[in-house]
C-alpha cells in the first residue's frame, strides 16, 4: 500500500452490542479514516468504547450500523481468509503460547496463505525470517516464547503481524503491561513499519504522551461525543484534546501537552535562566501548585544558573537561593499561599 | 539430533517391544519364537499357543493400542481446546457421558458380553456417542459463561457426578446380572474387544485418529487463543465442532468397548510434550498418538498378574502411571509453561 491513501474509512458507524436485552449502542455516527504509512493513535477513558471500536475493525463483531470500508470494499464482504490478508491484530488476549518457539509463533502467521497441513514453503521461510528482523526479535528465534520478557513478546506478536503480510495492522493496548523502555521501543517499531512499509497501523492506548509524541493522527473517543480525528498538534492546539480529557479538576495543559490535576492552584511564577534547569523547575513548579510562566512584574520569579545554583526572588524583593530543586521547593512551601 | 526424531526413534522402539511384550507376556508363558512363527502363519509347540496369541492376545494388544491412541489424542485436543493442561476426557465428564449412554442401553436392553450383534455394538458406540456430546456441548455452554479455566474444570467434574448419580438411579433399578455386568464394564478391560468386534472397534477409532490428524493447522492457531487464530482465518465455530466431534467419536467408541478408562487421556499430552519439548501440533498429535498407544499397551501388560490366571482391573493400573505424571508437571512447573 501506498503511503496516505485510505487503508480503512468509516461512514456513520454505531458500534455495540446486539445482545438478548436489545441493542446497546456504544458509540453513533463514528466518522474516520485510517491511512497507509501512518501510525494512528485512538485514545479514550475507559468505557468511551476503545475496545468495541478496535472489535469492530477486527471483524470481531459487526457494525450496528454503517460501513466500515477496507481499501475500498465493505468489510462485510470479505471471506474470513481474504480478511486474514488483510488486517492483522495484535490483541491483549492471554496466548497459550509458552510451549512453542519464536520462530513457530511468527510462523503461524503463514496460516492465511499455507494449505490444508499449514506447511511452510521456501518462500514462506523467507517471509517469517525477513518478520524476525524487522521486529528486532529475529536473535531470539530459537527462544521458547515462555521464556521472552513482555517486551519481547510484544515484538515477536508484531512479527507474527508481518508474516501475516497485512497492509494494515490494529493493535489493542498494545503497550499497556511494558515498562517504559520497552514501550518506548514498540512505539518506535511501528512508527518504522508505517514509515517503511507503508503499513497502516492504529493502536488503542492510554498513554497520551507518547501518543502525541508518536502518533501522526489521533482518534479521540469520549462517552456521548462526536469522535475527532486529525494531527496530534492541531486537536491539541484548536482545544479538542484538551476537551477530551478535562474533567472537573483535571486540566490539559496545552503549551506542555500534559494533564494535571486542576485543583493545584494556579500562582504563576517567573522561571528563566538554564534551559533544562528550569524545565524541570517548572515540572516541580506545577507539582507544587505554582504554574511556571515568563518573568513577572509584582510577584515570584526564579532565575535557573544551573542545577546546582537557582536563585529565587520574593514579591518585597528578598533573595534565597538554593542548591538543588528539593531545596527551591522547601523555600517555596514555606511561602503562605494567598 | 532433533528432538522430534529422537522422539520418534524412541516411540518405534517401545513401540515394537510393547507390541511383542503383550503377545509374549501372558497367564500362559508363550516363548517369543513361537510368537513369531504363529503370527507368520507357521506352526507353534502347542495348538493352544497359536489360540490364545491369534485369538486373545493380539487383539487384546490392538485393542489397546487404538485405545490409548485414540484417549491421548483426544485429552490433547481438549487441553488445547480449553486451554488447560488438566483437560481431559475422564475429568471434563465427557467419559461419564458416554458411561450414561451406554448404561441406558446395557442395563435396559440386550447384554453386552452376550452374544451381541454388529448392529448392536453400534447401538452401543452411538449411545455413547450422544452422551460424550452431550456433556461437550454443556461444556462448550459453560465455557461461554464462564471465563476461568479452573472453574471450567469443576463444571467439568460435577457434570460428570450429575451423569454417575444417574447411573446410580438406573442401576438401582435394573436386574441384578445386568448391573454386575456393568460394574465389571466399569473397571476398564482391554480384552473385551474380541476378534468379531475389533474391525468395528478399529474403524472408528481409527477413523477418529485419522479425523485428529486433520486438525493439526487450527489447533495450532488456537495456541494463540481464538481471537488470534479467528484473525488468521481459522473458521472457529467448526474448528471447535470438529475437535469435539473428533474427541467425542473417538471417547464414545472407546468407552462403549473398553469401559470408561482413566487417566491415559489426562497424562499421556503431557508426557508427549516432555519427550519433544515443545506444543507444536505438528510432532505433538503423532507422538501423542504413538505415546498414548505405548503406555496402553503398557498398561495392558501390567494387568497380567505373574503366575496367576486373572486380571487386574485396567482401570487399578492406569492411575498408578497416570496420577504420579500429573503430580511431576504440576510441580516441575517448567512443564506448565506450555500453557503460559
Amino acid at each position: 500500500m501506498k503511503a496516505m491513501d485510505i487503508a480503512v474509512e468509516a461512514r456513520n458507524l454505531s458500534i455495540g452490542y446486539n445482545d438478548s436485552r436489545g441493542r446497546k449502542v456504544v458509540q453513533s455516527n463514528v466518522n474516520l479514516t485510517l491511512h497507509g504509512g501512518e501510525v494512528t493513535c485512538l485514545l479514550g477513558l475507559n468505557g468511551a468504547g476503545k475496545s468495541t471500536l478496535i472489535r469492530t475493525l477486527c471483524g470481531f463483531q459487526p457494525p450496528l450500523q454503517g460501513d466500515v470500508m477496507l481499501r475500498g470494499k465493505p468489510l462485510q464482504q470479505y471471506s474470513q481468509s481474504e480478511f486474514a490478508r488483510e488486517v492483522g491484530v495484535v490483541l491483549t488476549e492471554n496466548t497459550n503460547a509458552g510451549g512453542i518457539t519464536v520462530y513457530e509463533l511468527v510462523s503461524l502467521g503463514r496460516h492465511p496463505y499455507t494449505g490444508f497441513f499449514g506447511t511452510l514453503k521456501p518462500h514462506d521461510h523467507k517471509i517469517i525470517e525477513e518478520s524476525l528482523q524487522a521486529a528486532g526479535i529475529a536473535h531470539k528465534r530459537e527462544s521458547y516464547v515462555s521464556a521472552l520478557s513482555d517486551g519481547e513478546r510484544q515484538k515477536v506478536m508484531i512479527a507474527k503481524v508481518l508474516a501475516q503480510e497485512c497492509p494494515i495492522i490494529i493493535l489493542d493496548e498494545p503497550t499497556a503491561f511494558l515498562d517504559v523502555t520497552a514501550r518506548i521501543e514498540t512505539m518506535v517499531l511501528l512508527r518504522k513499519l508505517a514509515r517503511e512499509q507503508g503499513k497502516a497501523i492504529v493502536l488503542s492506548t492510554h498513554d497520551i504522551d507518547s501518543a502525541i509524541q508518536m502518533g501522526d493522527r489521533l482518534w479521540l473517543l469520549s462517552k456521548g461525543k462526536q469522535v475527532k480525528c486529525g494531527a496530534p498538534e492541531d486537536l491539541i492546539m484548536d482545544g479538542t484534546v484538551g476537551e477530551f480529557f478535562s474533567k472537573e479538576n483535571i486540566i490539559f495543559d496545552k503549551s506542555t501537552g500534559k494533564l494535571s490535576s486542576s485543583t493545584a492552584g494556579n500562582i504563576p511564577v517567573g522561571v528563566e535562566g538554564d534551559f533544562n534547569t528550569a524545565y524541570w523547575v517548572g515540572n516541580a513548579l506545577l507539582r507544587n501548585g505554582f504554574t511556571p510562566a515568563p518573568r513577572q512584574q509584582e510577584g515570584i520569579n526564579i532565575i535557573c544558573h544551573n542545577p546546582g545554583q537557582i536563585e529565587i526572588t520574593f514579591p518585597g524583593g528578598e533573595k534565597k537561593s538554593a542548591n538543588n530543586v528539593a531545596g527551591l521547593c522547601a523555600l517555596l512551601n514555606g511561602l503562605p499561599l494567598p | 539430533m532433533k528432538m522430534h526424531r529422537k522422539a520418534y526413534y524412541v516411540l518405534a522402539a517401545a513401540f515394537v517391544v510393547l507390541f511383542m511384550g503383550n503377545l509374549v507376556y501372558g497367564a500362559v508363558n508363550i516363548p517369543i519364537g513361537d510368537v513369531l512363527s504363529i503370527l507368520t502363519g507357521g506352526e507353534a509347540e502347542k495348538a493352544s499357543w497359536s489360540m490364545i496369541v491369534l485369538n486373545s492376545r493380539l487383539p487384546q494388544s490392538i485393542t489397546a493400542m487404538l485405545a490409548g491412541a485414540g484417549l491421548a489424542i483426544s485429552g490433547l485436543m481438549l487441553q488445547t481446546l480449553f486451554r488447560n493442561p488438566l483437560a481431559g476426557p475422564s475429568i471434563l465428564g465427557i467419559s461419564d457421558g458416554a458411561n450414561l449412554g451406554v448404561a441406558i442401553v446395557m442395563l435396559y436392553s440386550g447384554g453386552l458380553l452376550g452374544g451381541m450383534t454388529g448392529g448392536a455394538y453400534f447401538t452401543m458406540i452411538l449411545a455413547a456417542l450422544a452422551g460424550s456430546i452431550a456433556v461437550l456441548s454443556l461444556i462448550i455452554y459453560f465455557s461461554r459463561k464462564v471465563r476461568s479455566n479452573v472453574m471450567l474444570l469443576i463444571i467439568g467434574i460435577m457434570i460428570g457426578y450429575l451423569a454417575s448419580s444417574v447411573i446410580s438411579i438406573l442401576n438401582y433399578h435394573a436386574a441384578a446380572d445386568k448391573v454386575h455386568q456393568f460394574v465389571m464394564w466399569g473397571m476398564g478391560d482391554f480384552t473385551g474387544v474380541s476378534t468379531e468386534k475389533l474391525p468395528y472397534f478399529a474403524f472408528f477409532t481409527t477413523a477418529g485418529l485419522i479425523y485428529s490428524l486433520l486438525l493439526i493447522k487450527p489447533l495450532n492457531a488456537l495456541l494463540l487463543g481464538e481471537m488470534y487464530a479467528a484473525n488468521l482465518g481459522v473458521k472457529i465455530k467448526s474448528a471447535r465442532i470438529s475437535i469435539l466431534l473428533c474427541t467425542g467419536i473417538l471417547t464414545a467408541t472407546i468407552t462403549a468397548f473398553c469401559g470408561p478408562v482413566s487417566f491415559i487421556g489426562l497424562a499421556v499430552p503431557h508426557v508427549a510434550r516432555i519427550l519433544l519439548g515443545t506444543s507444536n501440533h505438528k510432532h505433538l498429535v503423532p507422538v501423542t498418538i504413538l505415546s498414548g498407544a505405548c503406555i496402553a499397551m503398557l498398561c495392558n501388560m501390567l494387568t497380567v498378574i505373574p503366575g496367576s490366571n486373572s486380571l487386574l482391573p485396567l482401570n487399578a493400573v492406569t492411575p498408578m502411571i497416570g496420577a504420579p505424571i500429573i503430580i511431576y508437571v504440576i510441580i516441575n512447573r517448567k512443564n506448565l509453561q506450555y500453557f503460559n
